[in-house]
């Protein structure tokens, strides 16, 4: 089981409030993603449910059970670090087996513990090497072996895939849903990647300074999120938005709309643009349009689009993917 | 093309580089050669092959009894090392793994105390030591020796222990592990190299220390620091018996350093090279 509530939970480093107040339920065998810019708080709650923080208030509990007060290792989580954190003079095999050690198992338990662990990980061939021997992506496999063993209530990842080159984070991502699907624990990843977050999470928590801003599934938050910093954070490229006069017939202080929600035209349309830059990647096209009242306009359109830099075309947004906020930065639903 | 240019940057280099360590090293060379001429050789001007008498050698061993100032070498530089260590261990561990924002000035008092020339100290130190009976005693020396050590002792720790991440003692909390845990499976053996490596140099340097082991000893704490002074004595230079004397002094330890050479170089340049 993993059940875990966060109640009213708060952290303050001295006179800096970092976390003002958080509740938040998250099921057993979820695959939960905190995500948020740098600073925003992600890792410190992260590190407040495994214990390596003390919350300045509020309560945390697992199945019930209230461990607000309880030693990292007595809340039953594992967590694997950015740095990996592996023992650089134990072997593979050491590594592994290092929790179950501490918990004092029985060697010959222990011994198939960790050759089962390996083998789900590909490591069945390194397990007599030291962390320094291994590349990347076989550390990273190292440091979540050494979570699978102790079979804990939750998984805590702490931007894992941070340290990796591009392909192999994407590997990496595939392997980490995998295994949620194989185990089906609890698992909490913290990332920046709005990426990582829209492709692994069952449910995504936006963070911004301390505080929750949305909760909910990556497509929840991409179509109907709750405020600017949402509407923003979320989606690659980036929404699209427009104040004051533009916005004035959408009964809306600010509208937003997607770039793949914008459709370009020569001959007519909503708004007169000149095309900047466009960035072709072959299956997509990137356009930066700039628009009179606007500002730059991201467009998304297909790979063989015939639009050079200076050219003058015409942008409509989709009219029902329009996303429309009040002065607050709130959503108008 | 360029690959000619490189092997002749190396040749050079090489060269370069033996030249220099000849050049550093040639004390040290002519001493050995000296020990092993008579001493009319030895007067006699710049000679770089000597007659390869071992007279001198015979000479230094039954004027002067050369074990027992080599005894006191190995326990005034091991024991002053273990007690070094005894303290800057926690000194450096607490410093490195809870600062406060004070450590930095600690490090710096602790160093400003070596800017000091030992012999604005000389009077009281020496004083203190006659008024509690501790001159000519291995104990006062072994604290004397500690005590002159300690501040590069703890430094080195301190940069050791700093190049521990705390992430790998997090993931040990994580893993269950006690305090005891901790510190015994995870801390001591990613330590044990840089503590090897600076007591390696403590010891060498309590070794070769000569002002105060030559001022605060007559004969039976004196070790071979003083053994080798006593050879410059008022009936005149012996120089051959002097290099003699030189050689027996610093063989062990520059045996010892050969071995070690490895840890040394690390212990060296931790934290500079990675």
């Amino acid at each position: 089981m993993g059940n875990i509530t966060l109640k009213k939970v708060n952290k303050s480093f001295g006179e800096t409030q970092v976390i003002p107040s958080i509740d938040l339920n998250i099921q057993d065998g979820e695959f939960v993603v905190f995500v948020g810019p740098s600073g925003c708080g992600k890792s410190t709650l992260l590190r407040l449910i495994a214990g390596l923080e003390d919350t300045t208030s509020g309560t945390i509990e697992i199945d019930g059970r209230d461990v607000t007060g309880e030693a990292p290792a007595k809340r039953g989580l594992a967590m694997v670090f950015q740095s990996y954190a592996l023992y650089p003079h134990m072997t593979v095999r050491n590594n592994i087996a290092f929790p179950l050690k501490m918990a004092k198992l029985d060697q010959a338990l222990i011994d198939k513990k960790v050759t089962d662990a390996a083998r789900v990980l590909n490591l069945t061939n390194y397990l007599d090497r030291r962390p320094g021997q291994l590349s990347g992506g076989q550390r990273q496999r190292v440091a979540i072996g050494r979570a699978i063993v102790r079979e804990p209530s939750a998984f805590l990842f702490d931007e894992p895939l941070s340290n990796l080159d591009a392909s192999l984070r994407g590997t990496m991502r595939l392997e980490i849903s995998e295994l949620h699907h194989q185990l089906k624990t609890t698992m909490i990843y913290v990332t920046h990647d709005q990426v990582e977050a829209m492709t692994m999470a069952d449910k995504i928590v936006v963070l911004n300074a301390g505080n929750i801003e949305q909760v909910g599934s990556p497509l929840e938050l991409y179509n109907k999120p709750d405020n600017l910093f949402v509407a923003g954070f979320i989606g690659s490229p980036r929404m699209n938005f427009a104040s004051g006069q533009v916005a004035a017939p959408f009964n809306a202080h600010t509208i937003g709309f997607r770039p793949e929600h914008t459709q370009i035209s020569r001959e007519s349309g909503s708004w007169a643009g000149v095309v900047g830059v466009a960035e072709h990647l072959g299956s997509d096209t990137f356009l930066h349009v700039h628009v009179d009242g606007i500002g730059m306009v991201t467009v998304r359109t297909g790979g063989n689009v015939a639009v050079e830099h200076g050219d003058k075309v015409f942008l409509t947004p989709d009219a029902d993917r329009i996303h429309r906020f009040d002065v607050k930065g709130l959503a108008i639903r | 093309m360029a690959r000619a240019v490189s092997t002749r940057r190396t040749i050079f280099f090489t060269i370069a580089a033996w030249i220099v360590a000849l050049i550093i090293f040639f004390p040290i060379l002519y001493t050995i050669i000296t020990s092993f001429k008579s001493e009319t050789e030895a007067i006699q001007g710049f000679n770089l092959i000597p007659s390869g008498t071992i007279e001198s050698y015979i000479d230094v061993q039954t004027q002067k009894d050369y074990f027992k100032p080599f005894m006191n070498s190995v326990i005034l530089s091991v024991g002053s090392t273990i007690l070094a260590l005894l303290i800057s261990v926690p000194a450096a561990w607490s410093m490195a793994f809870s600062p406060t924002n004070k450590t930095k000035d600690i490090l710096m008092w602790m160093l400003s105390t070596k800017m000091m020339p030992a012999v604005a100290v000389l009077v009281p130190i020496y004083l203190i030591f006659r008024d509690f009976g501790l001159l000519d005693s291995r104990i006062g020396l072994m604290f004397m020796l500690m005590m002159i050590n300690l501040p590069i002792v703890i430094w080195m720790l301190y940069t050791y222990f700093r190049e521990i991440p705390g992430e790998i003692l997090e993931a040990a909390r994580m893993d269950g592990a006690s305090l005891w845990g901790e510190i015994w499976y995870v801390l001591t053996p990613m330590a044990v190299p840089g503590i090897a490596s600076t007591m390696l140099l403590n010891i060498i340097l309590a070794w070769n220390e000569a002002f105060w082991t030559i001022r605060l000893t007559t004969t039976n704490a004196a070790p071979l620091t003083a053994f080798i002074a006593s050879f410059s004595s008022p009936q005149g230079l012996f120089w051959a018996k002097l290099s003699a004397a030189s050689t027996l002094a610093i063989a062990p330890i520059l045996i010892m350093g050969w071995f070690s050479q490895k840890q040394l170089v690390r212990g060296l340049t931790f934290g500079a090279v990675k």
